[in-house]
């Protein structure tokens, strides 16, 4: 080995703790990129294999009964490849299991005995038999919910009339990767399963004999899908068409493709951060050993070497700092991965989760690594590799200390000495203060970013379950039913209050702005369900006019005042002109509110609902329960409580291990810019501060000299930090917002004290360490060495 | 032994300003020298006189403000960066009062600095055994005293087997004794190796060690002896 090098093996072994401390920091970006990444890639290559494979639609509509002698006529769209009339039904399930009773959406297998599209992957068992009326199958998750398998027997209410059916497969479907029920938002596979059975079972429950309400499409490759859903939407309405939709507005993919915008915001912005500061720290340290060895650097030009050897030399030691984070990055990019994949195993339901480590992944993680550590190195070797060897072997001249403003500023309040050292310290290298500073505040950053996210949860839960929602639970109708159907609903054993509301598929116009979506119409003296404007004032639609959410306002480029024009899908074409009256917040969904008076009126019909709001007895529950599962006109239920607890639940899972995450990297940081910044600084006033040990100062006021200063920078980084951290969740809010929700921006002061506590107990926790050395300095040893 | 009447450096009018904020420091006023080949040469002076700023400009370490330095037919003031970078590298072998040593290389990996970019050089081995410290190879600076230190300084200047040995007050940081057994290393490489070799010292007793002595004063050169009847480095005593 070259001699250079083994000075350089050495140099690494000899300054350990710090290059170990940029090494962590360094990692935590090769880290997340690797994961995130990877994970990335990996799903998106699994949902598209599986897509590919099970033949995923591109297009979907609901109607309330076409012929299917339509499908012909569907069929001759051009670009359409193939078309598959179904029948979809949500229906109430009683399970032997469960008291309560479940929520299935039940989907026809077509007479051939497979469907085209959307095919079903069997996990275990096989598919309904010719003929077999009383067999389905069942969507995994629901079956791992309930562990149930080929055998298994449960009823499920058909059109009022309940029917006891037998499992026997377990299958897995590119339509419900993530499965979702209506009107939840979270997945509760006990509570919703995917049903599917013989078309003509379901004909004969549903009266669609000949008929279908839901159709799906393919297209011949590089169709454009807006003009063949603008056809299959003229041939749907006069059969009660709601409007087609392609995979964009799928649930189960939107929430896919929401989860990989995550991955790709998560890979793109946060490395970043943590790369420049490994640079800033590689800097700084290797700056500082630059510094020191001056000397040297000036006699290895006097022996010959060239500047560039020398540059490449320290260069190099960098390198070795940034493949020493690149390997720690990597191993644990590897085991995050592994986690991120159990998680995505237990939320999205693939038939394989092809985990793959891909090459490329790691070497752009590693490239990314290096190259920071390479920068950071660049601007420090810059800096002294170009002094003639003359000038690098003699000693640098003493730091030269103005009078300046900023000094005439301290002098007013009159410090003693020591404060004074620090203060010039600070105004005489105000750039590396105001770096070491910056680099402390984006700890605090990180953790007001990674943890603001609770506290909007918190908020989110708050108007949902307690604001908004206070009804108990939710019944909806197979079909839309008069609103006289209430008294009825009332009249089921338990009910206190029952209140309706009717959803319209509708699509609003403004200029060229168009959106397709649901608009909720509800009695104005309706208290169960309610809805904000910005300032917690409830909202009520008026008499005439809509009232829509923030974000649906946005898309429609709308304000109150404004005039847009529904169109409601199961009517004609005709474009009502309404006045938006108010805005809401709104954190699930897009949505309208209209009264319903007004938007039956406009229907043209009396006014009629699609579910219903109650307030139950809990007392008496089970009859209750008996009741709807035995209601032909009911078809599923949600209880509010049970959505909010599964969502208590998934939030308290991942909270933990969330604050744990967060604050380690934090610390991290904060602790690789404090250690190094002191040991640095201890290097450099080794001198300095031994003097005044020999003068007669006590350990704790030459530790203050050093440390204080780093305890200022400390104090003033915290506060910036804070701001820069609802900077950053402001971001997050922002690029996490799509059609399905949106999270508000709350940041409460307890994420605020514990970021700052964090960042201070990490300078803390590193001033200690750098004061033991402090501590053990040797005063003869060190007043010995030439500066 | 070479011709002694080669120049080997010889120099018109070089002049060396030094800025330091508004001050300027005069370091040289266009010295005219002239040093031979082979010899032995001390270049003797109060502290400021100059003579470690012809040094540094001789051997390639710093630029003149004014004048020409030629290495024989090498113009050294009309060289570029790069170019002294080769010169020193080929040529000048370097011994400072500090000793300079890379504190994180042993006395062998200190000496192998300079053998692994040079062409033609002696083993770090059989460098160390010249100035006598076959017994310190593996130890690091800090394990040694000072002038051990000096010695393999002394070693790793001489490796490359180079043409001049120019050496900057190298028993400035010594005792008598050890600094007697520096100069001795010296003159025994100057003498086995014919190495031209120009030290640097303001210790007047050296003086009767060279072949010729350059005094200078205030930035020029004040007289030129040369010494008919050399002492040995063994016999000097301060």
């Amino acid at each position: 080995m070259r001699a250079l090098d083994r000075k350089l093996f050495r140099d690494i072994r000899r300054l350990w703790a710090q290059s170990l401390a940029i090494a962590a920091v360094l990692s935590v970006g090769v880290m997340i990129m690797v994961m995130a990444f990877g994970t990335q890639r990996s799903l998106t290559e699994t949902r598209d294999t599986f897509y590919d494979r099970a033949r995923f639609a591109d297009i979907w509509s609901q109607a309330a009964r076409a012929p299917k002698t339509l499908v012909e006529e569907i069929a001759a769209i051009p670009g359409v490849a193939r078309v598959e009339p179904r029948i979809s039904q949500y229906a109430v399930m009683d399970l032997p299991d469960m008291d309560d009773p479940a929520m299935a959406q039940i989907l026809s297998i077509p007479a051939s005995g497979e469907p085209a599209m959307n095919a079903l992957i069997v996990k275990e068992g096989r598919l309904p038999g010719f003929g077999r009326r009383d067999e389905v199958v069942v969507n995994e998750a629901f079956a791992l919910a309930h562990d149930y398998g080929p055998g298994d027997a449960l009823s499920v209410t058909l059109n009022g009339q309940k029917r006891d059916v037998r499992i026997v497969g377990v299958v897995l479907s590119p339509e419900f990767i993530y499965t979702i029920g209506p009107g939840s938002i979270m997945p509760d596979d006990e509570r919703f399963g995917i049903l599917w059975m013989a078309e003509d079972v379901l004909a004969a429950a549903f009266n669609l004999s000949g008929a279908f309400n839901s159709v799906t499409l393919s297209v011949t490759r590089g169709t454009d899908l807006a003009p063949v859903k603008d056809a299959l939407e003229t041939l749907l309405k006069p059969y009660g068409g709601t409007g087609p939709y392609d995979r964009e507005q799928q649930i189960s993919n939107a929430f896919l493709d929401g989860e990989l915008e995550q991955l790709d915001v998560m890979a793109r912005i946060v490395p970043p951060i943590f790369l420049v500061v490994s640079a800033f720290l590689v800097n700084m340290v290797l700056g500082r050993l630059i510094q020191l060895e001056r000397e040297q650097i000036g006699l290895l030009k006097a022996l010959g070497y060239s500047t560039g050897e020398i540059a490449a030399h320290y260069l190099k030691l960098s390198l070795g700092i940034g493949a020493l984070g690149v390997a720690l990055g990597w191993l644990m990019g590897l085991i995050a991965s592994q986690a991120m994949a159990s998680v995505y195993v237990e939320y999205f339901h693939f038939p394989y989760l092809v985990f793959v480590q891909r090459p490329s992944v790691y070497v752009i993680g590693a490239a990314a690594g290096l190259i920071a550590a390479l920068a950071g190195a660049l601007m420090a070797v810059r800096r002294v590799v170009g002094l003639s060897p003359a000038v690098a072997m003699s000693p640098p001249a003493p730091t030269r200390f103005r009078r300046g403003l900023f000094d005439r500023l301290i002098r007013v309040f009159r410090p003693e000495q020591p404060t004074m050292m620090i203060m010039r310290a600070i105004g005489r290298w105000p750039l590396r203060a105001a770096l070491t500073s910056f680099g402390i505040s984006i700890s605090a950053a990180i953790i007001v970013a990674g943890l603001f996210m609770f506290d909007s949860f918190d908020e989110l839960l708050d108007v949902a379950f307690v604001q908004a929602n206070r009804q108990d639970a939710i019944l909806e109708f197979a079909l839309e039913r008069p609103e006289e159907v209430l008294d009825a609903i009332e009249d089921l054993p338990g009910i206190l209050v029952a209140e309706g509301s009717l959803s319209i598929p509708a699509r609003l116009h403004h200029g060229h702005y168009t959106r397709t979506i649901g608009i909720e119409a509800a009695r104005p003296d309706n208290d169960l369900v309610r809805v904000f404007d910005g300032d917690d004032r409830v909202e009520v639609a008026p008499e005439h006019g809509i009232v829509l959410a923030k974000r649906l306002a946005g898309h429609l480029d709308v304000g109150v005042g404004d005039m847009v024009e529904i169109e409601f899908l199961q009517e004609g074409d005709t474009r009502y002109r309404v006045p938006v009256t108010g805005t809401v917040a709104q954190f699930f969904g897009l949505s309208a509110y209209m009264d319903l008076e007004t938007a039956s009126r406009l229907l043209g019909q009396a006014p009629r609902v699609t579910l219903s709001n109650v307030v139950i007895d809990d007392a008496q529950r089970a009859d209750l329960f008996e009741a709807v599962k035995a209601s032909p006109a009911i078809s599923g239920i949600t209880y509010m409580s049970e959505v909010r607890e599964g969502f208590d639940e998934t939030i308290a899972e991942s909270a933990g291990i969330t604050l744990t995450i967060y604050t380690f990297m934090a610390a991290l940081i904060a602790i690789g810019v404090v250690y190094n910044s002191a040991r640095i600084q201890l290097s450099e006033r080794a001198r300095e501060l031994a003097s005044l040990r020999i003068l007669g100062f006590t350990r704790g006021e030459v530790s203050y000299i050093l440390l204080g200063e780093l305890f200022i920078l400390t104090l003033v980084a915290i506060p910036v930090g804070l701001v820069m951290g609802y900077g950053m969740a402001a971001a997050m809010v922002e690029s996490f917002k799509s059609d399905l929700y949106a999270l508000p921006l709350i940041v409460t002061d307890t994420t605020y004290w514990r970021a700052a506590g964090v960042v201070a107990g990490a300078t803390v926790v590193s001033a200690l360490i750098v004061r033991r050395r402090i501590d053990r300095m040797d005063l003869v040893a060190v007043m010995k060495t030439r500066e | 032994m070479a011709n002694r009447m080669d120049k080997v450096f010889h120099t018109t009018g070089i002049t060396k300003v030094y800025r330091t904020g508004e001050v300027e420091v005069h370091a040289l006023r266009g010295v005219d020298a002239e040093l031979y080949a082979g010899e032995f040469t001390v270049l003797l002076g109060a502290s400021g006189s100059g003579k470690s700023t012809l040094l540094n400009i001789l051997g390639g370490l710093d630029h003149a403000t004014a004048g020409e330095a030629w290495f024989r037919d090498m113009e050294l003031t009309a060289m570029s960066e790069r170019e002294l970078t080769r010169y020193r590298r080929d040529h000048v072998g370097f011994v400072f009062q500090f000793y300079n040593l890379v504190p994180s290389l042993t006395a062998r990996e200190n000496v192998a600095l300079v053998t692994e970019i040079a062409k033609q050089p002696m083993k770090p081995e059989e460098a160390l055994e010249r100035v006598g410290l076959t017994h310190r190879l593996d130890h690091f600076p800090a394990e040694m005293s000072g002038g051990e230190q000096q010695r393999v300084a002394i070693a790793r200047a001489i490796a490359k087997r180079p043409e001049v040995l120019l050496c900057d007050e190298p028993t400035g940081a010594l005792d008598s004794r050890t600094g007697v057994q520096v100069l001795d290393a010296l003159e025994r490489i100057n003498a086995e190796l014919g190495t031209s070799t120009i030290v640097i010292t303001h210790n007047a007793g050296i003086r009767a060690m060279a072949h010729r002595v350059v005094h200078f004063a205030d930035g020029n050169i004040a007289e030129v002896t040369t010494n008919d009847t050399r002492v040995a480095a063994s016999e000097i005593v301060w």
